[in-house]
């Protein structure tokens, strides 16, 4: 009876028929779910995507990546520029170039207690920030990055950057925290701050928000309750109450979905792709969903010392022997794009005219046959020493979709003669010690996320191959040196003439498709799973949260 | 009396002193240093800042240490702050310890409540139909996997009926205790009806080895009426067994159930302990794993203080009185 039961469950969801329509909520609540629970709420003593997404609601950066990419002010008044004389280059006392940036704080700018955003704010983070011991993982943005501030007034002050980098009006990092209730915690113990910031000790204090909302109540674990800010200067929020909840099984939240329960589940942390794919099958017609194809850049990551993969023709093979167009369509439905690149074709530095590699399985067997691995044994190629073109992939146990995705690789790989075993690990043991020590015998399916314009200096510069010597620093797993590449990524730093700027993206891109460190594959695309109420939600694909412009967001009629 | 209890007691404080180290050496040999987890997402640390925040959280100081500073601090009541949270440790596990009690104690109390009078019906007439549905009964609740249960009653009291909530604490804003218990009748359900076939299954056991024996006969010879030699005679030393059994799953009250609270999005110990561990955040991890481990003594200890009662052969004195 049990396993009839099941059974009718089953085909209920299967077909769609289960679940009755979800609630239409009270359109003055708004009820988010997500997969994860923020563990503290300092804005930045620890990255999380979860906090990122419910701070974004309650305060924001003074600037930030809008959803065309665009940088944008969001505290400030008007975003620097050397046009405009707020932006100027200077030489440090060291005789490097620098440059001086002027911001203005919105003059409407208030905490949630009602005392104005100031300066004293700005000093204050800055002085937190650079605090060796304040526990900041962003310590070289106020350490290092930025050497001095100059206060105008109440509003307005100057950050001179130790290097004069094109990207000189972004400080989206630069969180910036309210002196009045911070300081005392932060002099009296500032070993301790992280512990005992009133981000921590007093979470609904609303003179910590000065965003549209401010938090009202923390159920740690479970959900969050925000609501509207009195004092938020910009356009009234639609919702006078926003809840987030955090479920982290991913049937659960579609259940939850499913129940009326939660409204929306967003892309930042919400459901895998593959599972909306299959919930727009059953349910799609009730719900708006949206797939944003972003900056996820998912690919294998090849260990270049291998001697086999040292050989960009069989680097090249590898690539032409995927067919990646017909993955897409197959795993994703063609809503996650293929990757050609390192650079997201969103992206405003993105310069098309590189080498791309087609599914070519015919260019591949050449590629391999000139690369020595000439003979086919039992299907797999072998060179003259006998050796097999045996290699291994490796990536997150546990992600589905990552597994099917590999699973496929390997078929296609086996079928160009290229014999690939499949060894996961979990994400800690990957990323905390098998990448990092490049301990991964020759390749690594995973994501790199990034923010737009990012000049992928620790990726691809010579100088951040993590090793012993240097304490493992650096993400260039691969291995990867060229001269050339080190040159480029060197320049995009501070030649900042428009054209200039665009020539050295283009050749970073051609030259990273000609030797392909690695192999591109998608761009990952975040489901996002919205009332069909609902409007204005526009996902960014970048790092910086859709919550941002929660203030636009609008239930229908 | 007081020499046993002061015998486990001491016994007691080995384990637990041997536990905590052994807690902490596993969780430093974990692959993953907590400060380079950190680091993972800003490409732009370097090795200088991952070196001031390894001193800033202590891990730069060797193991043995680190292990002597908490175990002196925790004498002294001071149980440290969680890396994770940011907050001081016993705060942390309070209110997941309240939750997942009020779980894991309801659902203990209904099975127990349901396992006793199922499992003793069904030694009454072995091999009956009754018998044999009961069996079936608790062999379902066993073979089917906690999260799949949990995932069929969502869908059908809370997806296609919408009845009771899928998951969470309670209503947002909720002040009275009546408001969360629809929110614990799903997760409480799914773990009762997993555990009840468990049970039942102990509970037949040892009853039908029970009335199997001579006292029974005998009790039945005198003329006894047939409940009170099961309820009275029979049960009480069937118990004997069952108390051993609930007494281990005792610890599981404290250390929670990770499947059910992660399906039912339900706060508790279990997602605590795995959170902590996957997190390598040794505070928290060590002091609730202390406190499960705490706990699973102290429900042995029950037990032999529960076989003294509902055994007069057995005295604390360890012969036979």
């Amino acid at each position: 009876m049990r396993n009839g039961l099941a059974a009718l469950l089953l085909a209920g969801l299967l077909t769609g028929t289960l679940g009755a329509p979800p609630a239409q909520a009270a359109k003055d609540e708004l009820t988010i779910g997500l997969t994860q629970f923020p563990s503290n709420w300092h804005p930045s003593v620890e990255a999380m995507s979860a906090k990122a997404y419910i701070l974004a609601m309650v305060r924001r950066p003074f600037t930030a990546y809008d959803a065309d990419w665009r940088l944008t002010c969001m505290l400030c008044t008007e975003l620097p520029s050397i046009e405009k004389g707020t932006a100027e280059y200077e030489t440090r006392p060291d005789g490097k170039k620098g440059i001086k940036v002027t911001y203005t704080i919105n003059p409407k700018a208030t905490w949630g207690d009602g005392k104005p955003v100031t300066t004293d704010d700005v000093l204050f983070t800055w002085t937190v920030g650079k605090h060796p011991q304040s526990g900041y993982a962003n310590f070289d943005l106020f350490a290092r990055d930025i050497v001095a501030i100059d206060v105008k007034d109440e509003r307005t002050f100057t950050i001179h950057r130790d290097k004069a980098v094109c990207t000189y009006a972004e400080i989206n990092d630069f969180e910036i925290l309210p002196a009045h209730l911070e300081r005392p915690v932060f002099e009296a113990d500032p070993a301790n701050y992280r512990t005992r910031s009133k981000y921590e000790t007093d979470t609904t204090n609303p003179g910590l928000y000065f965003g549209p909302y401010r938090i009202a109540q923390v159920e740690t674990g479970s959900h969050v309750v925000l609501e509207q800010n009195p004092t938020w200067w910009g356009p009234k929020p639609p919702f006078k109450r926003v809840v987030v909840r955090a479920i982290e099984n991913t049937s659960a939240l579609e259940a939850n979905l499913l129940a009326g329960q939660i409204d929306m589940v967003p892309g930042e942390t919400g459901l895998p792709l593959d599972q909306v794919l299959a919930f727009e099958k059953r349910h799609g017609s009730r719900y708006n969903i949206i797939y944003k194809p972003g900056l996820f850049f998912e690919h294998v990551e090849l260990n270049l010392d291998n001697p086999a993969l040292a050989d960009v023709r069989v680097r090249k093979a590898l690539l032409l022997s995927i067919d990646r167009q017909a993955i897409s369509k197959q795993l994703y439905e063609g809503r996650q794009p293929v990757a050609d690149n390192e650079i997201s074709p969103l992206d405003r530095v993105h310069v098309p005219g590189y080498p791309t590699y087609s599914y070519d399985p015919k260019e591949a067997a050449k590629l391999l046959d000139e690369a020595g691995w000439t003979e086919r044994r039992a299907g797999v190629r072998h060179n003259a020493k006998g050796e097999r073109l045996s290699l291994e992939i490796m990536t997150t146990a546990g992600n589905r979709s990552r597994e099917v995705l590999q699973q496929v690789l390997q078929a296609q790989w086996r079928q160009a003669g290229v014999e690939v075993r499949i060894v996961n690990e979990p994400p800690r043991v990957l990323f905390g010690d098998t990448l990092e020590k490049r301990r991964f015998k020759s390749m690594a399916l995973f994501a790199w996320v990034s923010a737009p314009e990012n000049i992928p200096r620790t990726i691809l510069h010579s100088s951040m191959i993590p090793s012993e010597a240097n304490n493992w620093a650096g993400q260039n797993y691969t291995g990867y040196k060229n001269p050339e590449m080190d040159k480029v990524l060197e320049d995009l730093e501070h030649v900042c003439e428009p054209d200039a700027n665009r020539a050295l993206w283009a050749k970073l891109q051609t030259i990273y498709a000609q030797d392909l460190p690695n192999l591109p594959l998608f761009f990952r695309a975040d489901p996002y799973i919205l009332p069909q109420w609902l409007d204005n939600v526009v996902p960014t694909g970048h790092l910086d949260s859709s919550t941002l412009w929660i203030e636009t967001w609008k239930p229908k009629g | 009396m007081t020499r046993f209890l002061a015998s486990r007691l001491l016994q007691a404080l080995v384990v637990l002193l041997l536990m905590s180290l052994a807690v902490t050496v596993l969780m430093t040999l974990m692959p993953g240093d907590p400060v380079d987890m950190m680091l993972a997402g800003n490409p732009r640390a370097t090795p200088a800042d991952a070196a001031r925040l390894k001193a800033l959280y202590g891990l730069d100081r060797p193991l043995l240490e680190r292990y002597w500073h908490w175990l002196t601090a925790a004498l002294a009541g001071d149980f440290g702050y969680s890396r994770l949270y940011a907050q001081p440790v016993l705060s942390i596990l309070g209110p997941r310890l309240g939750n997942t009690l009020l779980l894991l104690g309801l659902s203990m109390a209904l099975t127990l409540a349901v396992a006793l009078p199922l499992g003793v019906y069904a030694a009454r007439r072995p091999y009956s139909w009754a018998d044999n549905a009961i069996n079936l009964f608790c062999f379902a609740g066993i073979s089917v996997p906690a999260f799949w249960l949990a995932l069929l009653l969502i869908l059908l009291f809370a997806v296609e009926l919408q009845w009771l909530p899928a998951s969470g604490l309670g209503p947002v804003g909720s002040e009275g205790w009546w408001q969360r218990l629809p929110y614990l009748v799903l997760p409480v359900a799914s773990l009762t009806l997993a555990s009840i076939g468990g049970y039942t299954r102990y509970v037949r056991a040892a009853m039908l080895g029970e009335l199997r024996q001579d006292y029974i006969r005998t009790a039945r010879a005198k003329g006894l009426g047939e409940e009170r030699v099961v309820w009275r005679h029979a049960l009480r030393n069937a118990l004997i067994p069952i108390v051993t059994v609930v007494a281990l799953e005792f610890g599981a009250l404290f250390s929670g159930a990770l499947v059910t609270e992660t399906m039912f999005a339900w706060p508790g110990m279990g997602k605590l302990i795995y959170d902590s561990i996957m997190g390598n955040d040794l505070n928290v991890a060590l002091v609730a794993l202390l406190f499960a481990t705490l706990t699973t003594l102290v429900g042995n200890l029950l037990a032999d203080v529960a076989y003294v009662a509902l055994d007069p052969r057995i005295s604390f004195k360890g012969g036979e009185s």
